[in-house]
């Protein structure tokens, strides 16, 4: 029986994984299953899936700023209202002053600089809660849009569209699928190989023990998989489509946004901050700068959802961004990231986000009203959060969670002891 | 029942976490009215059997029997064993800072008078539970304002605002001065008298030596053996000897001091606390350190020891006023925690839990935390070496755990305090300042952080050591600054350093002349 330990305890345990992402690839998974019997298999449609990650792209954007904002311990309200008035800026500069549409992209993201930068500063070197600034940012942002924009929309041109609405090209030899779709799955297969090769020998070098080698051979085989699937469907729709452009940025910032928090100081600094502000600026960390920085790459990322958002629609309007802190904060704990900071992964987030857009994309493909769907959305939210509450509060783990040993960045502390550590920080005697 | 009966049996007590067996078949007798010791290294499983008593780890997460009273008793969380009268005071203290005494010793057992909290009452039971544990404040004072040894006594009261027959408590003095944890001992013998059965765990021998009527020995999560204190005429060496399996001669390494030249210099260094405006904390201290010398820091809690320290180490705390820091002749600034690593610094806290260690992290990253930079090219952590140097460190100074990976919650108090001197250690620092460094720790785990310090020190690093257990620092150090009300008061070579003399000295303010 050794075998199936052997496999629980590591198919999805690459170095990223831990307990609660498990149980969320379940819920993923679970989700996409339901959706696809009971919509009589549109979910998994070429066609389908193309429209998910142009149209959902911004809840997975935002979600990786927001997993950093919420891992250094504090929450951001406005993003919907930064991008929303982003968009209006960048379509305004656009339409007055005819900038080229690559310019435009820059300025947006100025923008978003400025406008972090300004939250930042209130957070980091004032010490105003982030949950009052973003508030007042919220409001702020937004009125800011109805403001430029007269409360109505502002269209953009042709080029701009295309970070939102544009597709790979159509070149090479006619396969009756997108080659560059094709030639990006080809360079994800061999991405995963190596990296799965490295992981082991990086695991060897510390003379930690090493997965049996058909372990590793069952996960790439299932990660290829769902890789070639993936493929396939992106490549194989509509002529003229593709993977959409929007979903390579993404692909982008998520590889470039989980190495960053993984492997560099700045990214371990937001984590140390988040555990134990006290502890991490006594250990050196810039505090105020490290605050600063992620308030400012929220709504940098936020700018950039909200541009490509509006690239989408084509055209820049006064409801743009409506409520979406909602879905980004709700996929950044669906998604495993604790309340208190600290805890949580880029891939937890985006599993979070996936989930979050897939049962937006699912509800509206059965035409659930929007009553509904944000009903369903508030209980997933709930349940999902209260699930992993209470199994930690019972001092066990899911029984998902079980089946594998935490890794990095999963709460390695029993409930008690946090609890009891954290009455104790408060009290911090100083004495001599 | 007689004085003699038994009051508690635990039979027999297996308590697995993931990866670790902390207790393996623990037996404990204790009797009616009795003060029980319980002793055992860092990580031997003492706050584990205690947690597996008070219902922290409820019944069904351990095997064995627990009979309490005559009777077995299955709790299944704390307020359960407090009905039995079971409480338990953490090596953690449970108090809410913001809140007055009254409130916190009625947290949770407000006395009620038609539905709304009897604060009348509340305040007359808290003065006499106050009185009972000799603990002369105003009830409405918060407890973020009062000392930790008065804290201590705010929890015992708290024990007592509850029905209490069987008092545990974790380490209660670890992080007292003499005279209050010698307050303490005397208040647990006047318990006994009064019929209340105390469960004492401590790493300071000498203590336990003095109060406790039995004493029972725990080593790697086994009962070792059970002394009576009189009977068997235990003293110190005899504990020790339990805990250890061997006899252990000396507490200090043999060491030969070889100091060099002064390298670092503090003038006239002058701190305001943070709030009250008034109060200086540190009164133009001046002191140095030389190559490769261990400097004690003696002086009684709220001498300004630590705020020393902490003002030095970057400003981290109160509001700088003046002063001026030398090293190596040349004038340092040391405005921020990132600059005093840079110079060289170091800071082990006192307080690991609160202050240092991020308690979400596992032990290797803890390790590293401190200097990323060395493992790092470009900003990119290298963690293979991250891993090899924790490795490194959990063998040289033996971290008591399965794996580097495992997070440090896990580990027993020693253990944490080993986690964040391999992290300091980790700095390389040329000045390395250890505040409180054997706090919580056992005998054997003190011997060797002696021995490392020793080392570090003919490394020709200069070690500045804040103790409040003066013998340690007579042991341990070449020269000893005493303290008072943040003023320098003495500066005593290792020859002319006598208990007395330094007492004298850290409740004096008249300033002695350096010899
Ligand atoms: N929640 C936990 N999860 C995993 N292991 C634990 C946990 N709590 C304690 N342990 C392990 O159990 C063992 C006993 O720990 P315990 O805290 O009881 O030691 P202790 O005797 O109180 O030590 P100290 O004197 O340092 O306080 C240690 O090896 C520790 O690592
Ligand atoms: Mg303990």
């Amino acid at each position: 029986m050794s075998r199936i330990k052997d496999l629980q305890k590591n198919l999805f345990g690459g170095t990223t994984s831990n307990a609660r992402q498990f149980g969320m690839i379940f819920t993923l998974v679970a989700i996409i299953l339901l959706f696809e019997v009971w919509t009589g298999g549109l979910t998994l449609t070429s066609g389908n899936l193309i429209a998910v990650v142009s149209q959902y792209s911004y809840i997975l954007i935002l979600s990786i700023g927001m997993l950093m904002v919420i891992v250094a311990g504090h929450i951001d309200l406005s993003v919907g209202s930064v991008a929303a008035f982003t968009g209006i800026v960048v379509a305004k500069a656009m339409q007055e002053f005819s900038l080229p549409w690559p310019v435009g992209i820059l300025v947006g993201l100025a923008v978003g600089a400025l406008i972090g930068a300004w939250q930042g500063f209130w957070v980091a070197y004032i010490g105003v809660p982030a949950f009052i600034v973003t508030l007042a940012g919220m409001l702020l942002f937004r009125g800011g849009n109805q403001y430029i924009g007269n409360a109505d929309t502002v269209p953009v041109p042709e080029g701009f569209r295309s970070i939102g609405a544009g597709f790979l090209p159509e070149i090479g030899p006619n396969t009756g699928y997108n080659n560059l779709t094709l030639l990006l799955g080809v360079a994800a297969c061999v991405a995963v190989v190596w990296r799965e090769l490295r992981a082991r020998q990086t695991r060897h070098e510390m003379q930690a023990d090493v997965a049996p080698v058909w372990i590793s051979g069952l996960r790439l085989v299932v990660m290829v998989g769902v890789i070639i699937f993936a493929t396939l469907r992106f490549a194989g729709g509509r002529v003229g489509t593709s993977l959409p452009i929007s979903g390579i940025i993404l692909i982008a910032l998520v590889l470039a946004y989980s190495y960053y928090t993984r492997n560099t100081i700045g990214g371990r600094h937001i984590y140390a901050v988040g555990g134990n502000a006290r502890a991490a600026e006594l250990s050196g960390v810039k505090l105020k700068r490290v605050n600063f920085m992620v308030m400012m790459n929220m709504s940098i990322l936020a700018a950039l959802a909200g541009m490509i958002f509006v690239a989408r629609s084509s055209a820049s309007g006064p409801q743009d961004g409506l409520s979406w802190e909602l879905d980004a904060i709700a996929a950044v704990f669906i998604g495993g990231a604790a309340v208190s900071g600290g805890l949580g992964t880029i891939s937890g987030s985006i599993v979070g986000g996936l989930v979050m857009a897939l049962l937006n994309n699912g509800l509206q493909l059965k035409g659930v009203g929007s009553d509904m769907v944000q009903i369903i959305k508030g209980l997933v939210l709930l349940l999902a959060v209260a699930f992993d509450v209470y199994n930690k509060s019972q001092g066990r783990f899911s029984i998902l969670g079980s089946l594998m040993r935490p890794f990095r960045r999963d709460d390695p502390g029993q409930p008690l002891d946090r609890s009891l550590s954290t009455s104790d920080t408060d009290k911090a005697p100083i004495a001599g | 029942m007689t004085v003699d009966s038994t009051l508690l049996e635990m039979r027999s007590i297996t308590k697995t976490f993931p990866g670790v067996t902390a207790l393996e078949d623990v037996n404990l007798v204790v009797r009616s009215g009795e003060i029980h010791a319980i002793c055992g290294e860092n990580g031997a499983g003492k706050s584990t059997l205690m947690k597996v008593l008070s219902g922290v780890h409820p019944h069904g997460t351990y095997t064995g029997q627990i009979v309490y009273q005559g009777d077995e008793v299955r709790f299944s969380n704390i307020r359960a064993s407090e009905q039995a009268g079971i409480v338990i005071i953490h090596q953690e203290l449970a108090l809410v800072p913001g809140m007055s005494i009254t409130e916190n010793i009625f947290l949770g057992n407000e006395p009620r008078r038609r539905g709304s909290i009897d604060w009348k009452a509340a305040q007359r039971r808290a003065l006499e539970l106050m009185e009972q544990v000799g603990l002369r404040e105003d009830p409405d004072t918060l407890i973020k304002d009062i000392g930790v040894g008065k804290q201590q006594l705010v929890e015992i009261a708290k024990a007592f605002a509850k029905e209490v027959k069987l008092l545990i408590l974790d380490e209660p003095t670890a992080a007292l001065n003499e005279a209050d944890s010698q307050h303490l001992l005397d208040l647990l013998r006047g318990f006994r008298e009064r019929g209340i059965t105390s469960i004492i765990i401590s790493h300071k021998l000498n203590e336990i030596a003095a109060v406790a009527d039995t004493i029972t020995i725990l080593r790697d999560g086994r009962t070792i053996e059970s002394l009576d204190v009189k009977a068997d005429g235990v003293n110190e060496d005899r504990i020790v000897r339990g805990m250890v399996g061997r006899e252990l001669h000396s507490r200090f390494p043999d060491h030969t001091p070889d100091p060099g030249e002064v390298f670092f210099e503090v003038r006239d260094w002058t701190v305001r606390h943070p709030i009250s405006t008034e109060r200086l904390v540190c009164k133009g201290s001046s002191f140095t350190v030389k190559r490769g010398e261990i400097v004690g820091f003696a002086g009684l809690m709220g001498a300004g020891r630590t705020e020393l320290a902490m003002s030095l180490f970057g400003r981290s705390y109160g509001v700088y006023l003046g002063g001026r820091v030398f090293k190596d002749g040349k004038e340092i600034q040391l405005r921020t925690v990132a600059e005093a690593i840079e110079h060289g610094l170091a800071y082990v806290s006192e307080d690991r839990k609160a202050i240092g260690l991020n308690l979400l992290d596992d032990i290797k990253t803890s390790m590293v935390a401190a200097k990323l930079s060395k493992i790092s090219t470009h900003g990119v952590i290298d963690q293979v070496e991250e891993h090899r140097v924790a490795e490194e460190y959990r063998k040289s100074l033996r971290v008591k755990t399965p794996s580097v990976d495992e997070g440090v919650t896990k580990l027993s108090g020693g253990n944490q305090q080993k986690v964040v001197l391999a992290k300091w250690m980790f700095t390389d620092p040329d000045l390395l300042i250890l505040d409180e460094p054997t706090r919580g720790i056992d005998v054997g785990a003190k011997y060797e952080i002696y021995g490392i310090i020793q080392r570090l020190a003919d490394q020709g690093k200069g070690v500045i050591v804040i103790s409040s257990e003066l013998p340690e620092l007579i042991g341990l150090c070449d020269r000893i600054y005493t303290v008072f009300e943040g003023t320098i008061t003495g500066d005593v070579a290792r020859g002319d350093a006598d208990p007395e003399l330094l007492m004298k000295q850290m409740t004096s303010t008249k300033k002695i002349p350096t010899p």
